[in-house]
């Protein structure tokens, strides 16, 4: 059977998949949890730290979903706050100081809307993301586990590669949103998932992202993907970091 | 209604405000006074001190002495091959006389260089099409290269849908571009302007080093629409306004649009780059 795009929106919001956080624990060792945005709060849907990728420390940043009730509340089912996104930006920054590559593992709906978010500057917190993140003087890697929701899921994935799982998806709005924008009629969410490329296939197709990898459903295809993981940081830390600065310029510059 | 002296009722009134021709009368829609015609050239109500939503050209006039415009036929990508897409595209056009939904070029405000971005909210609401992304990021490039202040006035609407990722991927494609322009000690002052949602409050218009806006002005990241959806309730009246983000830490100043001119030459002046 043939996979429609909604059935790609399924798959990609599907309790099944790949927590966030046990897919940190798959991937590297030693993880240490670092909390905080330092001005204001600990956001839940952000989860990051540092740890090892074959004995070499990275700096990674999870949005994550959470699996019980009570940290799907917390995070907002993945949706984070201004304060999330700022504790992300103290990370990246701090992993550029001490020259560790940058790991982001993405899966949100999009930026939490509410009044609080708006007050405390959510639109802010992801321009500045954005600013920091592609100047970044580290390596910077990010893979969509699930949905990327638009600015909010680009705040954390605007470094030298975008992967995306091969159940996941990645657009500007939900196709809930675009149909009842479009068509005033958020039923036909079939036909605008469809016409909008948020697949990876689609958007593998329209240079969007770099690469797309299997889901991690067991041991040996978490450590297929740890293997790709390790090859690539390793072929970024080798690059010299101005002929790195220079690719990921091209590499926004022709969008 | 029986007696024409009698108080009308709310939806007799605007049945009889509807027969009106636009042209003729403006409602302010923050404390909805009533204008028969803009009492001010500048296009503010004269209760509240709202600036009505002004086209690009207009910008130009109220703010600046001579103004070159560059780029001028930088428009959508024929990738984008849509029908009602380019429909909707040619129609904005000849509404608006541009090419895209900003204007790009250098000004000179009170003999203060610049270069200039003005977007225009009657452009497909301001939305950031990837052409949109590529007249910012030459006019950063390009002022960089003569080594001037850009002040940009934001008006959107937030991402363009019709160009799906490649309207997202403008945002960080702009920002590199802003922080480029900023690495190398040049000033950037934004002006927010009603309205400056989504995904242009997330990027380019947040990213200022200085950032001022219009009284009264629409600002915000989500929809309100949104917003009620998720906390199942009317967020407060005066929510996403410039005030609000003002008393919030958010921007820098509040500026009428009578002092705007002054103001921003001022800024100007400050920020120009002294050649060694
Ligand atoms: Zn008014």
């Amino acid at each position: 059977m043939i996979r429609t795009a909604y059935d790609a929106v399924n798959a990609a919001r599907s309790s099944e998949k790949i927590s966030t956080r046990r897919l940190i624990n798959g991937l590297f060792t030693n993880f240490f949890e670092l909390h905080g945005d330092r001005h204001a709060a600990d956001d839940a849907a952000i989860v990051a730290g540092i740890a090892e990728l074959n004995g070499v420390p990275v700096t990674v940043i999870g949005i994550q979903k959470g699996s019980t009730m009570d940290e799907k509340m917390a995070t907002h089912f993945g949706c984070p706050e201004p304060e999330g996104y700022r504790k992300a930006l103290r990370l990246m920054k701090q992993a550029e100081k001490f020259h560790r590559p940058v790991i982001t593992l993405v899966n949100t709906p999009g930026a939490f809307p509410d009044v609080h978010a708006e007050h405390h500057g959510q639109g802010e917190s992801i321009a500045q993301c954005l600013l920091v993140g592609t100047q970044l003087r580290v390596p910077y890697l990010s893979l969509i586990v699930g949905e990327g929701g638009s600015g909010g899921a680009l705040a954390l994935a605007c470094g030298d590669q975008t992967w995306m799982f091969e159940d996941s998806i990645y657009s500007v709005l939900s196709p809930e949103g675009y149909a009842s924008i479009l068509w005033k009629d958020a039923h036909r969410v079939e036909e605008a998932a469809e016409e909008m490329r948020l697949t990876p296939e689609d958007l593998l197709e329209d240079g969007i992202i770099d690469r797309i990898v299997p889901e991690v459903k067991d041991d040996k295809s978490m450590g297929q993907l740890r293997q790709q993981m390790i090859s690539e940081i390793d072929t970024l830390r080798q690059t010299p970091i101005e002929e790195l600065m220079a690719q990921r310029h091209e590499r926004w510059r022709n969008f | 209604m029986t007696s024409k002296f009698e108080t009308p009722t709310p939806s007799e009134l605007s049945q009889r405000t509807d027969k009106i021709p636009d042209n003729l009368m403006h409602r302010c829609p923050i404390c909805h006074q009533v204008m028969t015609h803009y009492q001010s050239a500048d296009k503010t109500c004269p209760n509240c001190g709202y600036g009505f939503r002004l086209t690009a050209r207009e910008r130009v006039e109220a703010i600046t002495d001579t103004f070159e415009e560059i780029d001028r036929d930088v428009t959508i990508p024929s990738r984008f091959d849509d029908s009602l897409y380019l429909q909707k595209i040619e129609r904005a056009k000849q509404a608006t006389k541009l090419n895209e939904s900003v204007l790009t070029g250098f000004a000179s405000i009170n003999r203060q260089q610049c270069g200039l971005a003005i977007m225009d909210s009657h452009f497909i609401m301001g939305s950031l099409g990837s052409a949109t992304g590529e007249k910012l990021t030459r006019l950063f490039e390009a002022a960089k290269q003569k080594r001037v202040p850009v002040v940009l006035f934001a008006a959107s609407g937030g991402a363009r849908m019709q160009e799906g990722m490649n309207s997202l991927m403008q945002m960080a494609k702009v920002s590199q571009a802003v922080a480029d322009f900023q690495a190398a000690g040049l000033a950037y002052i934004v002006v927010l302007t009603d309205p400056t949602m989504g995904g242009v409050t997330a990027s380019f218009a947040t990213q200022g080093d200085v950032i001022l806006a219009e009284p009264h002005a629409m600002i915000g990241f989500a929809g309100r629409r949104v917003i009620e959806q998720t906390i199942k309730q009317a967020p407060p009246q005066d929510f996403q306004r410039a005030e609000t983000l003002l008393a919030h830490g958010l921007i820098d100043a509040i500026v009428q649009r009578v002092d705007l001119k002054q103001t921003l030459s001022q800024l100007l002046q400050w920020h120009q780059v002294k050649e060694a």
